[in-house]
């Protein structure tokens, strides 16, 4: 039997949504894990890459200084990288944030909210830094595919990973593309 | 309790050890434990990493956006953001009840989402722990390798959340993230054709969450005294209720218990949340602590969720759910239940009553009314709570006379759990851990104590995260005047 297709998986900034239209491939989990092998994924318990990965699927924008390093181990290890729903595209509902001021946000969060005790803004050296603004994975990594939508089908995840397994350059027919 | 072991003395002096990421967990925590020299446990913390603003951000949107914007906030349980901002707008455009179809089109996609998210979280997330072991290596806890060893459990698991995210499908035209709820209402009756769809597998469903709780009943009972006492602590309880005591998840009375099972309060109107609860700030995580105000800070911490639903209710309105409830709460011993892996017991339970549920609306002739909605008298403010698989959620949302949101609050579900899971991992890492050399599979023990709450950390990060580290000052050619530097331990530096 061929080698199995290596696949690692994360969600840096979303909300865990491509992961579960990819859950949402139902029965067809069997037939997938036929042909290929999870490596780091939040769905098993690998923290982090072991070696090289064959292809590697990224959830979620930028938004602190955590996901960039997450992001480029990704890219560090998958020999193909995916920037899969609208938010690891273009960084999605989360770049709502980008006009308003980092320091506003965590004031009405964590100062002036409904029913704060004790305000102040989380700062322990555990937490990760935050960035200003919440971007998109193409501006620090090279991506090689997207794969659009919010979140995109499970029968787009599911066409473009049967294309990659086949070896061939996955091609999405026209009716599987939506951006909602 | 173990509260001594949330702050150490002389941090300074310890050893630490991270498991970062958390896994098989939906979104993004760390766990940080602080050793001495004779691997005793000074400190043990979850910490909620990322923040996104959800509060500020939402601000000048109009309201009429709020449901299919706010459910972004979880693409695992986006159906509880969306009916809880939905009866929240409900109340802004002056709206107390809805029609009949539209309700129960409401309750018939909160119990699918209950089925999908209980499933997946039991299934795909929690079974590699409990079916292969909490030590068992690393490389093998998935879904996976559940489906390779247990294929028809693991099979049945896949489709019992298949069955729910049909049930939101066909109601909101996507399985995530769709378009249901609007103030008001709702913007889709049922057809003949998609009630008989759903009807087809209903029966075969009810008997797969059959089979998953007597499946948790067999694995809790086959090792009941370290089952029980894994994680254990004791709580107050607090969740929605009918008005007549029974289980409710879309609309009720607020209701708490304490840890002997004695009522704090009881049919309490949610809308007065703001002088039940309040929500404290730590600087070590970005998820708040809430507590009832009147117990204080220290004593009024409470679980919410499945155990607290199972614990607090006089009954469960089905006849297969009440029968498990009557049977799961013989293990309390005439109080509630309060070990932590009990969760997964009470969840199965839940599930069972959603199948039996969907199984009652599906025969109820209300359901495909095409009455879908009500008008009424704009109001400046609204209030949505509902119970999401994993607890009490709430929405708030001020709106001014340009229909813009001024002003809103969300306190989700895991955000009330946050003191229980640091409560439950300090237990365990004082019982199982202290004084051991650690290993990977005792740090999973860790890990399994959180995923007994089935935390959403997604949801948990609807706020904001922390200062940029260098903040840099140029003039308008772009020349570099100044530079302010944050270091990690927080001291500043030009």
């Amino acid at each position: 039997m061929a080698e199995k297709l290596t696949i690692a998986t994360t969600s840096l900034a979303g909300c865990f949504g491509c992961h579960m239209s990819f859950l949402d491939i139902d029965e067809r989990i069997l037939a997938l894990a036929e042909v290929a092998r999870f490596d780091r994924s939040p769905l098993t318990d690998i923290k982090h890459c072991r070696d090289r990965v064959d292809l590697g699927l990224v959830e979620g924008g930028v938004c602190n200084a955590e996901n960039v390093h997450t992001l480029r181990e990704f890219r560090r290890h998958c020999r193909i990288l995916v920037a899969v729903g609208a938010c690891a595209i273009n960084g999605g509902l989360p770049t709502l944030r980008n006009p308003i001021a980092l320091e506003e946000c965590l004031q009405e969060a964590y100062r002036d909210g409904i029913g704060v005790e004790n305000p102040q803004i989380p700062d322990d050296v555990e937490l990760p830094l935050l960035l200003d603004k919440v971007h998109p994975i193409h501006e620090v990594v090279r991506v090689d595919y997207s794969l659009p939508g919010c979140p995109p089908s499970a029968d787009v995840i599911w066409a473009f990973l049967s294309d990659l397994a086949a070896g061939g350059e996955p091609s999405l027919p026209r009716e599987l593309i939506h951006y909602d | 309790m173990y509260d001594h072991l949330e702050t150490a003395e002389n941090p300074e002096n310890l050893k630490r050890v991270v498991i970062d990421p958390v896994t098989r967990v939906e979104g993004h925590g760390k766990v940080t434990l602080l050793l001495d020299d004779d691997d005793h446990v000074r400190q043990a913390r979850l910490h909620i990493v990322e923040f996104r603003g959800f509060e500020r951000f939402i601000q000048g949107r109009p309201y009429w956006e709020l449901p299919v914007l706010v459910q972004r906030l979880c693409g695992i349980c986006p159906v509880s953001h969306h009916l809880a901002a939905a009866k929240a707008i409900d109340q802004v455009v002056g709206v107390d009840r809805l029609t009949p179809a539209a309700e129960k089109l409401r309750r018939l996609m909160h119990f699918g989402q209950f089925l999908q998210s209980h499933a997946l979280h039991f299934f795909h997330l929690a079974t590699p722990d409990l079916l292969l072991g909490f030590d068992s290596p690393a490389g093998r806890r998935n879904i996976f390798e559940v489906l390779k060893e247990y294929p028809d459990v693991g099979l049945e698991g896949v489709r019992m959340r298949k069955y729910g995210q049909e049930v939101i499908r066909v109601i909101s035209g996507k399985r995530i993230h769709g378009s249901a709820a609007v103030p008001g209402g709702m913007n889709k009756a049922l057809t003949c054709e998609e009630r008989d769809f759903l009807r087809q597998d209903i029966d075969q469903v009810l008997g797969w969450c059959r089979n998953a709780l007597a499946l948790i009943r067999r694995i809790y009972l086959a090792n009941r005294e370290h089952h029980e006492r894994f994680g254990l602590i004791h709580s107050n309880f607090m969740g929605l209720i009918r008005d007549d005591g029974a289980f409710e998840i879309y609309h009720g009375g607020l209701r708490a218990k304490d840890a002997s099972g004695r009522t704090i309060f009881d049919k309490l109107d949610y809308r007065g949340y703001t002088g039940i609860l309040r929500e404290e700030v730590r600087s070590w995580s970005y998820m708040k602590f809430p507590y009832i105000e009147a117990l204080g800070k220290e004593n009024g911490w409470y679980r919410v969720g499945p155990l607290a639903r199972i614990n607090n209710c006089d009954f469960i309105p089905t006849p297969l759910a009440e029968e498990a409830r009557q049977d799961f709460l013989a293990q309390g011993a005439g109080g509630p239940v309060h070990g932590s892996l009990a969760f997964h017991w009470a969840r199965m339970i839940e599930t069972l009553h959603c199948a039996e549920s969907i199984r009652e609306l599906l025969d109820d002739p209300e359901l495909l009314g095409t009455d879908l909605v009500v008008h009424g008298e704009r109001r400046p403010e609204g209030i949505g709570v509902i119970e999401a698989p994993r607890g009490t959620l709430f929405h708030h949302y001020q709106v001014d006379e340009n229909d813009l949101v001024t002003r809103a609050n969300l306190i989700v579900s895991t955000t009330q759990n946050n003191q229980a899971m640091n409560e439950s991992i300090r237990q365990v890492a004082a019982e199982y851990l202290d004084g051991q050399t650690i290993t990977e599979g005792l740090l999973n023990h860790i890990e399994v104590a959180i995923r007994a709450y089935d935390p959403c950390l997604s949801c948990a990060t609807h706020a904001l995260g922390r200062m940029p580290l260098v903040v840099e000052l140029t003039n308008a050619g772009g020349r570099m005047l100044d530079r302010l530097h944050r270091r990690a331990d927080g001291t500043v530096s030009r």
